[in-house]
């Protein structure tokens, strides 16, 4: 059997839904309280390791690949570039363009929250690929992205 | 005008977002070269733009202090001008040349995507107007090299890139533990609000100074910390080798050097003086360790440290005179400085590429296995000669004139037995490229070169482009001087602070 032993898989499944809704709630409240796009991806890529460790890497590589990680990293990290070009057009780089009147309330941060969320979306798919990264590439120099050919 | 500023760091970050994008799909080696040249060439024609511009300060979001918060900045004075349009000249050279080049290594699109990162961090540091993000930018850069240095997987690249990694970190922290003792005696980030409110010199600066002083010398591997710098600099590709030593460690070490000792914090006559013997021992053993070598890239690594022991040199004998009041000595060696360092960013990306080349083409960098090169690669030996005349200081050529440009200041400052060291270096380098010249140019072909054709046209190119520059930069000087002088100018007048202030009200 892959992974660890029966009691890590049921425990596992048990907190990996609250660990990946308090990362969420970390990301959306970060400009409202402590935390925000990058604890929050932490938080998503942690839940993500577990996964593996618990279930092993071949269960979860055919949910995640390596190859769809880059392309969240990449997408997070661009719409981040994205939001800030967007307050270029409203004025200024990274101005917040659509800011909402009011302190305190889910939807008051302007281009902030939009910002935590392209970063927290970033920094999971990147731990997480890195994560991958460390398991899968075994072997001769050229296996590896960026070899010599 | 001012408008555009911020796109000279956001155009490469989002050419480096797109490109890893691309690695999958069967056209995207040929879309990430496409992408990659359009935004070299984009970013060079910006910097050209900003080359004759005025100063300028940008707040970012819109935050500026009249709003009553200090935001993040960008200033552009004619330094940070004249280094913008340098990382633009070599970028777009190394572009040209990695087209053909990188076509031997898998995933070009991830190559390209770490090479506009790397772009991206020197781009931030040039403009950063405060210290944290100019310490942030500093490690995109870095971290953005440490990865191509490994780009090819081999155990000698990767051991290489170890050590650059170990010693690149812990010279970043040193500037990190710097900036945290500036902000507990200032309350302050940004640059020119730190020059505001300096306190007098106490023990806590001069600790902050000196780690100052340690992380940005291992960034541009001065003596004592030169370690990494022979093993990373020929490990990287071609293109990276010139990238690296042609405006890496000038832009990490020696630019964010000039920004903290010369703009922000007051420059003391210890530190004037602990520049100096930097720049000198770094010019001295430098060279003496690159004439013992065989392997080509190696040697011209050592000449690197050599090479920027001479700006090193100049800056602290400007900054000895800055002290003495003495402003059109430190004019004249701060104009030699930066002429040396912009010829040095010259002359050794084009040997790196010839030396790129010549390994395309035979498969070797040992000296003694290459030989003869002229019969067989003519456009690739003709640039070879042409920039190791130049960085051995041979007259018509532009090393030649930031060489002498360096040696009258150091004289003209009364420091005759550093001119006259100088000189030796400058002599013992054209002794070493004697060498090369004769191993690799000249002679009869050798085995691994006798089969061996002329690059594709795009890596001739780029390096007819530079040899180019090699041969009328020094000559026609006088045409574009005043780009030098006004840089020189800026450092002297501590323009860079003066703008922020301003703007500040």
């Amino acid at each position: 059997m892959k992974g660890m032993t029966i009691i890590v898989k049921e425990v596992t499944t048990l907190v990996i839904g609250f660990i990946l809704l308090y990362s969420i709630n970390l990301i959306l409240t970060g400009h409202l309280t402590p935390g925000g796009g990058f604890v929050g991806g932490v938080m998503l890529a942690c839940g993500f390791i577990l996964m593996v460790l618990s279930y092993g890497k071949e269960k979860v590589n055919s949910l995640i690949s390596d190859r769809s990680t880059t392309v969240w990293d990449c997408s997070g990290a661009f719409a981040f570039l994205v939001i800030a070009l967007l307050g270029y057009f409203a004025g200024d780089f990274f101005a917040n363009f659509f800011a909402q009147p009011g302190n305190f309330r889910l939807f008051s941060g302007g281009t902030i929250p939009l910002a935590n969320i392209a970063i927290g979306i970033k920094v999971g798919a990147c731990m997480a690929g890195a994560f991958i990264a460390l398991t899968l590439f075994r072997g001769p120099a050229e296996s590896f992205p960026g070899g010599k050919l | 005008m001012i408008n555009i500023l911020p796109l000279l760091v956001a155009i490469p970050l989002g050419a480096a977002f797109l490109l890893p994008l691309l690695e999958k799909f069967p056209a995207g080696p040929r879309l990430s070269r496409t992408l990659a040249v359009i935004t070299s060439a984009a970013l060079m024609a910006l910097s050209l733009l900003f080359l004759t511009a005025d100063n300028i300060t940008y707040w970012m979001g819109g935050w500026t202090p009249d709003s009553g918060a200090l935001g993040i900045c960008l200033v552009l004075d004619h330094l940070s001008a004249f280094m913008l349009a340098l990382v633009a000249l070599v970028t777009l050279v190394a572009t040209l040349f990695s087209l053909s080049y990188m076509k031997r290594y898998t995933a070009e699109p991830l190559y390209y995507c770490l090479f506009f990162l790397m772009v991206t961090g020197m781009n931030g540091v040039i403009l950063a107007g405060d210290i944290f993000n100019l310490y942030v930018f500093l490690e995109v850069a870095a971290i953005a090299s440490y990865s191509l240095v490994a780009f090819g997987c081999g155990s000698e690249e990767l051991e290489a890139s170890f050590k650059y990694l170990v010693l690149g970190t812990v010279g970043s922290v040193f500037i990190l533990l710097g900036i945290a003792i500036v902000y507990n005696q200032t309350g302050q980030l940004n640059l020119a609000a730190i020059a505001n409110t300096l306190p007098q010199q106490n023990a806590a600066l001069s600790m902050a100074a000196a780690f100052f002083l340690v992380g940005f010398s291992l960034k541009a591997a001065m003596v004592p910390f030169h370690a990494w710098l022979p093993d990373a600099h020929p490990s990287a590709p071609a293109p990276i080798s010139a990238m690296l030593s042609g405006i890496l460690i000038k832009v990490l070490g020696i630019y964010a050097l000039v920004r903290v000792f010369f703009d922000t914090l007051e420059m003391s006559q210890q530190f004037a003086y602990i520049l100096i013997t930097l720049g000198a021992v770094s010019m001295v053993i430098g060279v003496f360790l690159a004439v013992g070598q065989w392997d080509f890239k190696r040697l011209l690594a050592y000449h690197s440290i050599s090479q920027m022991g001479y700006v090193v040199l100049a800056f602290g004998v400007a900054g000895e005179m800055l002290l003495t009041q003495k402003f059109n000595i430190a004019s004249l060696a701060l104009l030699g400085g930066l002429f040396h360092l912009f010829n040095h960013a010259v002359f050794k990306s084009l040997l790196f590429l010839c030396s790129g080349a010549a390994e395309y083409a035979t498969g070797t960098r040992l000296l003694k296995k290459l030989g003869g090169l002229k019969h067989r690669m003519p456009v690739t030996s003709s640039c070879l000669r042409i920039a190791a005349l130049s960085i051995s200081g041979v007259p018509p050529f532009n090393g030649f004139w930031s060489k002498l440009i360096i040696i009258i200041a150091t004289i003209q400052a009364g420091h005759l037995w550093l001119g006259a060291m100088t000189v030796l270096v400058s002599f013992m380098t054209l002794l070493s490229f004697i060498k090369v010249q004769r191993y690799i140019v000249d002679g009869d072909p050798s085995v691994s070169v006798s089969s061996a054709k002329e690059v594709p046209f795009s890596m001739c190119l780029a390096m007819v482009i530079l040899a180019i520059i090699c041969i009328g930069a020094g000559i026609l000087l006088p045409l574009y001087q005043k780009i030098f002088s006004d840089g020189a100018q800026s450092v002297i007048t501590e323009q860079f602070t003066q703008l922020v202030r301003l703007a500040g009200g």
